[in-house]
């Protein structure tokens, strides 16, 4: 009777401590059914990595709110596929303004959602990726 | 099996996977956990639970830290429960102990209870196997923290450590059965929080009810504070002379003899459960079951003795797992 659960990580790389959104996220989806693994604040990008790989999960989510997400969002994927562990999908949130957008995704971002999106549209990314 | 040469390996990627496997009732996982039995049995396993806040998670954290300084591999089972209405769940317990996170001789995993009672979750004995085979010294798990019903882990564990902090009613808890007879060793953490010397002599006078020559081994009970690190040195030095005793004693040996008798039992009646689901769809008659009990048409007992009867009558049971 395999009953496969899709496993995510929120994560908060960079050095700012607003970590509303995060925990908003972790909450919804944990109420959709999703094993969410929460780390908190202040994770170097190493350590979202070496976490992923160790609990084994379908996506990453990294919020950040400072303005650094154009070095660090990349660097997460990069390090992922350093470690073998490129089928870790990984998505952004936070302020991440418009026309940084294409660059990330360019980098291998799959998605950026920012403020004002729905739980619904997380959600439906999120089954459409996971095939189910 | 590849995989199996890969944990034993320590590949990271290869025992996340296997834990994956395992935890998702794959048809490979009992393959793959029968695999990793020959492999096991060198890890000290090491059970922490306790009312939620007591600290469990920071303990560990701290404790680790100690291991690595003496070179010991670790590794940690977090388990936190699932929601029964939407099955999901927010694991949190790694929060506190995310500055092992880039160590390579550190391995963390957190594990949703799906549904599983008893404070840890289904797949947690065969994720130990994963674990110890593939080298970890020393495994802690750490329960949900729910107290009173968290009496798996003492199936699971070499030694279980109890976590209390003062000013949670816990000197009254302390009393209460199936609490105070899971601990090997007792923590009272938060000792620098009011009432924590009162904890301590109420632990040690619960302590004494035990009946004579019942248990030779006296319970260490330790006092630490584990955000400020301290107590951490005197916990493992408890944790190390316990050790050494049960193992003389042969008390350790009887545990883990336990140990096995018990996970038999839970494969035995899984495996029950699951024949008899297959072969009397268990699962699709229930709604009829339970109506015609509703109008009062059959017995609980007298249904379930009928229907075990029909399949002995007509099955002898070779095509199901």
């Amino acid at each position: 009777m395999p009953s496969k659960k899709t496993r995510i990580l929120i994560a908060k790389p960079g050095l700012d401590g607003h970590d509303r959104g995060a925990k908003f996220i972790a909450r919804a989806l944990r109420d959709e059914g999703y094993e969410v693994i929460y780390t908190g604040i202040r994770q170097s990008p190493e350590a979202i990595v070496q976490t992923a790989i160790q609990e084994d999960v379908d996506f990453v989510g990294l919020s950040l709110l400072s303005g650094a997400h154009n070095e660090l969002f990349p660097r997460v994927v990069d390090l992922l596929k350093e470690n073998g562990a490129e089928e870790i999908k990984v998505i952004g949130g936070g302020i991440i303004p418009e026309e940084d957008i294409p660059s990330l995704k360019e980098k291998g971002v799959q998605a950026v959602f920012g403020p004002g999106t729905s739980t619904e549209q997380i959600v439906e990314f999120l089954e459409h990726e996971s095939g189910r | 099996m590849n995989l199996v040469d890969d944990i034993r390996r320590g590949d990271v990627r290869a025992i996340a996977r296997a834990i994956s496997l395992i935890e998702d009732f794959e048809p490979e996982a009992e393959l793959l956990a029968d695999s990793l039995f020959p492999h096991t049995g060198r890890a000290l396993i090491l059970g922490v639970t306790g009312s939620p806040g007591a600290g469990k998670s920071t303990l560990v954290d701290r404790l680790i830290t100690l291991e690595r300084r003496s070179g010991h591999k670790v590794a940690v089972i977090a388990i936190d429960p699932s929601s029964p209405f939407s099955g999901g769940a927010i694991l949190g317990d790694r929060l506190r102990m995310q500055e092992h996170a880039t160590d390579s001789g550190v391995f963390i995993r957190s594990m949703a209870s799906r549904g599983f009672l008893g404070g840890v979750a289904a797949a947690t004995g065969d994720v130990l196997k994963v674990l110890d085979a593939a080298g970890y010294d020393t495994i802690f798990i750490e329960t949900i923290g729910v107290g009173q019903t968290e009496i798996k882990i003492v199936e699971l564990s070499d030694i279980v450590l109890l976590v209390l902090m003062p000013g949670t009613g816990d000197e009254i808890q302390a009393m209460k059965a199936g609490v105070m007879e899971i601990g090997d060793i007792f923590i009272i953490n938060k000792k620098d929080m009011p009432g924590a010397d009162k904890l301590r002599m109420e632990v040690e006078y619960v302590l004494s009810f035990k009946n004579p020559g019942e248990d030779t081994v006296i319970n260490p009970i330790v006092m630490t504070s584990a955000t400020n690190g301290e107590g951490i040195g005197l916990l493992r030095e408890a944790i190390a002379a316990h050790r050494s005793e049960i193992a003389r004693s042969g008390k350790l040996e009887q545990k883990r003899r336990f140990r096995l008798e018990r996970e038999l039992m839970g494969v035995l009646s899984r495996k029950i459960h699951r024949l008899m689901d297959v072969r009397i769809e268990v699962s699709k008659q229930l709604p009829d079951w339970t109506d015609t009990l509703y109008r009062r048409k059959a017995c609980p007992y007298a249904l379930i003795n009928k229907q075990i009867q029909n399949f002995l009558k007509e099955g002898r049971g070779d095509r199901t797992n």
